[in-house]
């Protein structure tokens, strides 16, 4: 609860906070410390459960362990975002503090769409993480592409929420209890009456929508290339993995008593995220456009949680976003600061700034799964769901077997920056700050830490 | 030993890797090597402590456990019985042998050559002592990431591509005895702390079905068919131990291949023994074949590195259908070849770098006539290749015998055919001998000298292996003797 009203006030407050500041410097520091204030308020509520506003939200949406220490792994994940990257926010265009505000309120929605109970707060939650992301999509107003990308996120945006709405009419409607609270839609393992069926597979199109699973995906990779590289950071990190807590939270109350109806289909739009995802990305010559078709791909793993909807299921997702979260925003920061893009753009980095590179090839390796990281133990926890589920073995060898192809285009990357010279400058070094590489290290570290000790997350989802 | 927290496998880990991080900070290369031979002679020292320790029953001192993930049932419990005694001792006996005989050649960045070798192995000695299938799995993925640097950055031309096609081919494999893994992880019975276990106690007291078995078999194998390597998945192998830095390919085609039919022996073997009974045929008709293959490819390499690439290939093949006989006498025979085809291939790629630092070229037809400028070295190369051929006196014999023993008593047809290999092996082994040492030397060799002495004291100490195990193999029997009973017993 604390994070919610939070993030809502401190965005009105950077907002408006806009006509004051004098320097472009200062509305960073200020989503600095607002955020933080957010996350101790958020940690407060996590250990008591006692929110400081004693808000009466007749059960809209739920609090408890689960749901809070997601929300505190997005918040320190947003933190350490505006820690490496804040400064690339700045660089984006005029309106700075504007940006901020707009990254606290797709918080806000990030918080709505963790913790709700109802159909209808599900729809908030979703609309107000999605549209001030079309805004920042298209805010480096001066480059066709973005304005493109935009465009496009917006169109596909609300026809994919259409969806969303006529599928929860068609919930509401074909219901017994006549309810929107998800608890209560209350399937029973029979057959599903028709409304209900087609319901929940408008719902499916919309969160794979959402999540970008395919065949829903196609709007990613242009979306994710256009945007200003430091909000793709956080598109494809903090608001993906929001929207996976929200896709298992929905089919999992809602949906998961007649789980072997739908098993299926998610398992066909599991496979087809992963083989698409990986094997275009193989193909890719700009790393932006490459970590994008990367988003999918994990996303394809990410959905193997869904397919196997149990306990290891859960906590395993929330493990995989952290650890997919965290080597992301790393890796992207490294991205942001390169003059060339393309993966021979990182050619010779080794040599150049040792410290970036050696943390990159951390990033790298915890994204392509290799133990140590804590890739491997998101990837570990969602195999063991998957086969605990017990059902569709073929989909968890496939898994594997893409898996194997996503080492190809990561170490591409690995081998660019350490078996192949360059004479140009590869970083501009004003860029590089002492702060910036100890908060990479800092990052490095902590994924290996998860990756030996994965039940630090794990362990303290349920009391 | 030391108390309950300080155990001989654990030190076997930890030195090297605590060794090997620290290399990275040693910027100068003649202290780093030092100190690399420094750590890997004392870590020699701890593993031949083991020896001893075995020897005299006083076990206490030889496992460990600590509680890693109570809540999943993995926990890093690590041991040394019979085949990872024997293991470890071969890993932590290359290392100073390979330092020492790579000590003069140079390296650029040698801090990291150094300190990636010590981490490569850190890794090894950490699949040879897990008794946690988790923890296995991370050392064996762990093994391959420095090798990976190793080659990419240090090797020869067509580096990258070689390391590449190695590392994804390794990766696929070992991502499907993950799957494995989990699977059979999920089937064993519950412990106070969790619903299931990784131990290997687990493991090997789960009860799974005859079509269950096939499945796991499937996934298990194939990891370790890549790492052995088995036809055909071996196509990895003579590209990339062509391509790798001489030291790096003595670490790969000594130790590492061995981490394939550990996992058989280990992993496979007790945990699967109806599956393994049901496709023995299968991978022993696999080896078989790739035996005869990789000697006839053997006999017509030009290159000295792919001609022992290959040979290792028709060597290992030859342990792998040993093992899967289930046959006692070939089980130890594979068990104690393991050790013999390490320290005999180690022998082999020393000389082939001798030869190529001094004259810069590894092919037969530009070699000839090296005997008459270099007759120790010469003398010493016709020793290992009588190790290579498998002759009476020298180590490789009794192993071979001894699997023969065992193939015969399986089925007289695979022997047959797999003991073409012997007469092809000394075919090829004897021709290349002929070629580049003895016959006329041309203008290239008539400017090799002979090998200084340090070169020398570590071939002796080559032969001195080859002769001492070849007549006196007892000791490496009392070693195994453990591992093979209880394979056997899960057969019954």
């Amino acid at each position: 609860m604390n994070a919610i009203i939070l993030t809502a006030i401190w965005g009105v407050i950077m907002m408006f906070g806009g006509v004051f500041f004098k320097r472009k410097s200062t509305p960073l520091y200020w989503a600095i410390g607002g955020l933080v204030l957010i996350l101790i308020a958020n940690c407060h509520e996590l250990m008591t459960l006692q929110p400081l506003f004693a808000a009466d939200v007749k059960d809209l949406l739920v609090f408890d362990q689960f749901n809070l220490t997601f929300i505190t792994i997005a918040l320190s994940c947003t933190l350490l975002f505006f820690l490496l990257s804040g400064r690339d926010i700045e660089k984006v265009g005029e309106h700075v503090s504007e940006y901020f505000a707009l990254l606290f309120f797709v918080l806000c929605g990030v918080c709505i769409a963790a913790t709700y109970n109802t159909l209808l707060t599900l729809f908030l939650g979703i609309e107000i993480m999605s549209i001030p992301l079309y805004i920042l999509t298209g805010s480096d107003k001066r480059n066709l592409k973005s304005n493109e990308a935009a465009l496009k996120y917006f169109l596909m945006g609300s026809f994919s929420t259409g969806i969303m709405l006529m599928g929860i009419a068609f919930i509401y409607g074909g219901n017994t209890n006549g309810s929107f609270f998800i608890e209560h839609i209350n399937l029973g393992a029979g057959k599903m009456p028709l409304l209900i069926a087609v319901g929940l597979v408008f719902l499916l199109i919309a969160m794979s929508f959402k999540v970008s699973a395919a065949p829903f995906h196609f709007w990613t990779p242009d979306v994710y290339d256009g945007a200003p590289t430091v909000f793709t950071s956080f598109m494809a990190t903090i608001v993906k993995v929001a929207g996976f807590i929200a896709f298992i939270r929905l089919f999992e109350h809602a949906f998961g008593n007649v789980q072997i109806q739908w098993q299926g289909l998610i398992a066909v739009i599991a496979a087809a995220t992963l083989l698409i995802g990986n094997l275009t990305a193989v193909f890719q010559q700009s790393v932006k456009r490459m970590l994008a078709y990367s988003s999918i791909a994990q996303a394809g793993f990410m959905l193997l949680a869904i397919f196997a909807l149990n306990d290891t299921a859960k906590d395993g997702l929330i493990l995989y976003s952290a650890a997919y979260s965290l080597a992301t925003i790393g890796i992207f920061a490294i991205l942001i600061k390169m003059n060339d893009y393309t993966i021979d753009g990182f050619n010779g980095l080794g040599k150049q700034q040792p410290v970036l590179a050696v943390t990159a090839v951390i990033f790298l390796l915890s994204l392509t799964g290799i133990p140590l990281t804590a890739g491997f133990q998101g990837k570990f926890y969602m195999l063991v769901a998957a086969l605990r589920n017990g059902h569709q073995h073929w989909l968890v060898i496939f898994a594997v077997l893409c898996a194997a192809i996503s080492a190809y285009y990561y170490f591409k990357i690995i081998q660019a920056m350490f078996f192949k010279e360059s004479s140009e400058v590869v970083v501009d070094d004003e860029d590089i700050s002492q702060a910036f590489k100890i908060l990479l290290v800092i990052t490095a570290v902590l994924i290996i830490v998860l990756g030996i000790f994965p039940t630090l997350i794990t362990g303290q989802l349920h009391s | 030993m030391f108390g309950n927290y300080i155990t001989i496998p654990h030190l076997l880990i930890f030195i090297p890797l605590l060794a090997g991080l620290v290399t990275f900070f040693i910027k100068s290369q003649p202290a780093a090597k030092a100190w690399s031979l420094f750590t890997a002679i004392i870590t020699f020292g701890i593993s031949v402590l083991s020896l001893v320790y075995s020897h005299n029953n006083e076990l206490n001192g030889l496992a460990y456990s600590y509680e890693w993930l109570k809540e999943i049932g993995a926990s890093f419990s690590v041991s040394l019985d019979g085949v990872g005694r024997l293991l470890t001792f071969l890993t932590a006996v290359s290392f100073p042998i390979i330092f020492v005989a790579t000590y003069n050649n140079d390296y650029k960045n040698a801090n990291s050559f150094f300190g990636l070798m010590l981490l490569a192995q850190a890794g090894l000695m950490g699949v040879f002592v897990a008794t946690d299938a988790l923890l296995f799995y991370f050392f064996w993925e762990l093994a391959l990431i420095p090798v990976y640097f190793l080659c990419s950055r240090w090797g020869g031309e067509k580096r990258i591509a070689a390391t590449f096609k190695f590392f994804i081919y390794t990766f696929a494999g070992s991502l499907l005895m993950l799957v494995g893994i989990i699977y059979t992880y999920l089937h064993t019975s519950a412990t106070p702390y969790s619903d299931h276990s990784f131990a290997i106690q687990a493991f090997h007291s789960v009860m799974l079905t005859a079509a269950q078995q096939n499945w796991l078999f499937w996934l298990f194998f194939i990891a370790f068919a890549i790492k052995m390597p088995i036809f055909p998945f071996h196509t990895w192998q003579p590209d990339t131990y062509e391509q790798s830095p001489t030291a790096v390919t003595m670490v790969l085609s000594g130790v590492m291949v061995k981490m394939g039919l550990f996992g058989v022996i280990r992993w496979l073997l007790p945990v699967v023994p109806l599956a393994v009974i049901e496709f023995d045929n299968v991978v022993i008709g696999l080896s078989v074949v790739g035996i005869i293959y990789a000697s006839l490819i053997a006999l017509k390499q030009d290159d000295l590195k792919r001609l022992v690439a290959y040979s290792s290939i028709a060597h290992i093949g030859l342990m792998c259908a040993a093992i899967f006989t289930a046959k006692q006498v070939a089980i130890e025979g594979a068990m104690i070849q393991m050790f013999n085809h390490g320290i005999n291939i180690i022998g082999l790629w020393i000389v082939i770098d001798l030869i190529e630092k001094q004259l810069g070229v590894r092919k037969i037809s530009q070699l000839g006539g090296i005997a008459h400028k270099a007759p120790v070295l010469t003398i010493m190369l016709v020793v290992i290749a009588f190790a290579n051929i498998a002759l009476p006196l020298t180590n490789a014999f009794v192993g071979e015998f001894m699997m023969f023993s065992g193939l015969f008593k399986f089925n007289v047809w695979y022997t047959a055919v797999a003991g073409l290999s012997i007469i092809l092996a000394a075919v090829y082994t004897l021709n290349m001998v002929q070629k580049v040492f003895y016959g006329e030397s041309n203008a290239l060799t008539a400017s090799m000298k002979e090998i200084s002495l340090n070169e020398k004291l570590i071939l002796s100490v080559v032969l001195v292996a080859i002769f001492l195990v070849g007549v006196y193999p007892q000791p490496m029997f009392e070693l195994t003797k453990d591992t093979v009973s209880f394979i056997l017993t899960r057969f019954k």
